[in-house]
């Protein structure tokens, strides 16, 4: 099942709504890493709330995209990881390393503006 | 042939006495004979029963004339128990007289010992009323042995599970107790651990700080252990993942309140701290928790700083 990627502001949101195969991930990464030049995106929302599980193999591949489309010059936030999935993601050792959280869709946006607004601000002070 | 060789399993040697009787009849007819006899010799025993207890030093947090009271009543249930075979009565005497006691302090082994005392005394009552009549004696106390103990396993049992059934309550009432999340601030909760955490505990603690960062939407948590007194790796190791699981909700936790003992313990042991932001003190913890929300926190060095 394909994940829909929608375009807010300068954000991409991807929304997933149902349990991804190996291959679903690969192509989300893809997507994404993509369309973050495509539509010259500042931040990148994926929203796992549906999730209720999380192997090890989605939780290497969020890393990767993570890590990839800050290499496109863009930030990554994993929103609405579930309690009882980040418990058993710890107890796996899946601590994902590096990838921000934040609580849910709206914590997301909040952070990803914050971000953009520090980065706005540093830019600011070098040009002056 | 199948009359005799039931009667032959039944007979063993020292049942051969009486042989012609049929078993459950005797039993009851002896028992029923048995009874008189306690009935008649109620007072001497109880009060022999109630001489034993008080030489026996049990039950020291009860007074002569509150045992006497309770030896009364005790040995009328029994001797009814006796009469009736049932042990309902008894069993629910025996709940109630421990929830009466167990909160003055009585212990299993003072219950126990009363009961088998009883038995003591009633058994050697038996033996100075048939002492000449071994045979007699002999059938008497196989009727009398089986449903004293029986009795004396009703009334040890009953006192164990109303025991049991008070620290079962004691500890849910513990449990309840032991895990508050206080929100102080808004996006802000507060976790003080006070005691021993075990593996339950901890795994609670867990479950309950997830689901309330959830439900506050809290941005930033202070653990504070002031109240723990000592960790293993196991607990210092759960610590460290519900650090991190409820990063995965978005949440920071800062942990405050390490006593200087745990420090130790936590290095000794190679407990990888260095993903935990740690505080001195609940204040510090606070205090820090509020400049990570972007209060301007009222700290004692700004105050000193705009009065001087």
């Amino acid at each position: 099942m394909q994940v829909p990627i929608l375009k807010q502001g300068p954000f991409l949101i991807a929304s997933v709504q149902s349990a991804l195969s190996d291959a679903d991930l690969l192509q989300l990464r893809d997507t994404l890493v993509e369309q973050v030049g495509r539509y010259r995106s500042r931040g990148v929302i994926v929203d796992v709330t549906a999730l209720d599980v999380m192997d090890s193999f989605s939780s290497r591949t969020l890393r990767d995209i993570t890590q990839m489309i800050r290499l496109r010059g863009a930030e990554t936030v994993v929103v609405g990881i579930q309690p009882e999935v980040a418990f058993a993601m710890v107890q796996l050792g899946l601590t994902m390393e590096g990838v921000p959280t934040a609580l849910d869709l709206e914590e997301g946006l909040a952070y990803l503006n914050q971000e953009i607004r520090t980065k706005g601000n540093e830019t600011e002070r070098h040009g002056r | 042939m199948n009359e005799i060789r039931t009667h032959a399993g039944m007979n063993d040697p020292q049942r051969a006495s009486s042989p012609a009787e049929a078993p459950t009849e005797s039993t009851s007819l002896l028992l029923r004979e048995l009874v008189a006899h306690l009935r008649h010799y109620r007072t001497q025993l109880r009060q022999e029963w109630a001489r034993r207890i008080t030489g026996a030093r049990l039950l020291t947090a009860m007074t002569d004339e509150e045992i006497f009271a309770e030896a009364t009543s005790v040995y009328n249930n029994y001797v009814e128990a006796l009469e009736t075979g049932t042990l309902e009565a008894l069993q629910a005497y025996a709940r109630n007289l421990s929830e009466r006691i167990i909160p003055r302090g009585v212990e299993t082994h003072e219950v126990l010992g009363i009961v088998l005392l009883l038995r003591d005394v009633l058994a050697r009552s038996l033996f100075s009323k048939y002492r000449e009549d071994f045979t007699k004696l002999d059938r008497i106390l196989d009727a009398y042995e089986p449903a004293a103990n029986r009795i004396a396993n009703t009334v040890a049992v009953g006192f164990v599970q109303e025991r049991e059934r008070v620290i079962m309550e004691q500890q849910e009432a513990i449990r309840e107790l032991s895990t508050p999340v206080l929100q102080v601030r808004e996006r802000l909760l507060i976790l003080p651990i006070i005691g021993v955490i075990d593996p339950q505990r901890a795994r609670q603690l867990t479950e309950q700080l997830l689901k309330s960062i959830r439900a506050n939407r809290a941005r930033v948590v202070v653990i504070d252990i002031t109240g723990v007194a000592a960790m293993d790796s196991h607990v210092a190791n759960h610590l460290v993942q519900t650090v991190e699981a409820s990063r995965l909700l978005g949440a920071t936790v800062i942990v405050s309140g390490l006593s200087p003992e745990i420090a130790q313990t936590l290095v000794n042991i190679g407990v990888d701290l260095s993903k935990m932001t740690t505080v001195g003190d609940l204040q510090g913890g606070i205090e820090e928790a509020e400049h990570l929300l972007g209060y301007r926190g009222a700290q004692s060095r700004d105050i000193a700083e705009a009065e001087g």
